[in-house]
């Protein structure tokens, strides 16, 4: 019985994927969404405006540049949960600590 | 080019099904990192060499490192 | 691990690599790369010298307390870059009006913010990486 709701579901799932895959536009489309007036006006005016002639750097770090920082600090969030749960078990003055 | 694009894709396929499988999980890495390595040519393939790039050192080397050490100080087996 | 062969290795193709990272981080606004894959790629080389010396040679060489600065440094210079941009009466993290220096088009040194800020990813990143590795393998 599990089985077969779990094939049912499976199944209505991937019906729903391959329909949505078969809309989408193929690879370099002109059709493509994303296609639009931010991406001309990037490819325009990046060189322009920022002087760097990798318009990928200039959106990065540029235009988008407060997105970079949102991922500076989730690496930064990161490395802190990682070393504050870990380097308690390392220090010898805190094992006395956690062992009771 | 659209027949190497497609052995890779079913390659990919086929590592991320046999990661899910294997038991063994430094096994388990390896086909990750093999995973990464072919997503980096991919990328390559889409016109972006920064996300090839990335890929090549984050998802080939530096998380199969990371799981590796993760391993040696928990079970190897699953 | 103690292999003399792994070890003369190492010590000959570090420098390659770390060359390698120090080019993508400081062309990233020029050829594909920047901090990230750069970053990557310079923490890498270091992870390559723990596996090859063991923990103890590596933590000379990489210590936590250098790896927290840099890691603290790196991001408060992000912020700092972008507060000169307030100060200049414009947006966080304005770049033309906020009077960097512009230079000339494809040289080393243009495009006034991308590079500074793309160095402070590549360090923030390296050090994440090397830091994160350590953490782990340290033994107690």
């Amino acid at each position: 019985m599990k089985k077969i709701l779990a094939i049912v579901v499976l199944t209505g799932l991937l019906i729903l994927l391959l329909s949505s895959f078969l809309e989408m536009p193929v690879l370099g489309s002109i059709e493509n969404p994303s296609y639009n007036d931010t991406t001309h006006y990037y490819l325009d005016n990046a060189v322009e405006d920022t002087n760097a002639p990798n318009v990928i750097a200039a959106i990065i770090t540029d235009y988008r540049a407060f997105d970079t920082v949102g991922e500076t600090v989730v690496l930064f969030t990161a490395i802190a949960a990682a070393a504050s749960v870990l380097r308690v078990l390392h220090d010898d003055s805190n094992k006395e600590k956690v062992k009771h | 080019m659209q027949l190497l694009n497609v052995v890779l894709v079913i390659f990919l396929i086929v590592c991320a099904i046999a990661v899910e499988r294997t038991k063994d999980l430094l096994g388990a890495v390896i086909i990750y990192a093999a995973y990464g390595l072919v997503m980096a040519v991919l990328w390559l393939f889409m016109k972006a060499p920064d996300i090839a790039l990335t890929e090549a050192a984050i998802g080939a080397g530096v998380t199969a490192i990371l799981f590796i050490g993760v391993i040696s100080r928990t079970r190897r087996m699953e | 691990m103690d292999d003399l062969i792994v070890k003369t290795i190492t010590r000959i193709i570090i420098p390659f690599i770390q060359v390698y990272g120090i080019y993508i981080v400081l062309h990233g606004h020029i050829s594909p790369g920047g901090g990230f894959s750069g970053g990557a790629i310079l923490g890498a080389s270091l992870i390559l010298y723990t596996l090859a010396f063991g923990y103890k040679d590596a933590a000379k060489k990489m210590p936590h307390h250098v790896g927290a600065i840099l890691e603290s440094g790196a991001i408060l210079w992000f912020l700092a870059l972008g507060l000169i941009g307030i100060f200049a009466g414009g947006n966080f993290l304005t770049n033309r009006d906020a009077g960097f220096y512009m230079g000339n088009l494809s040289m080393l040194f243009n495009a006034g913010l991308i590079p500074l800020v793309t160095l402070g990813i590549g360090a923030k990143v390296a050090s994440t990486m090397i830091t994160l590795f350590h953490t782990i393998i340290e033994e107690d």
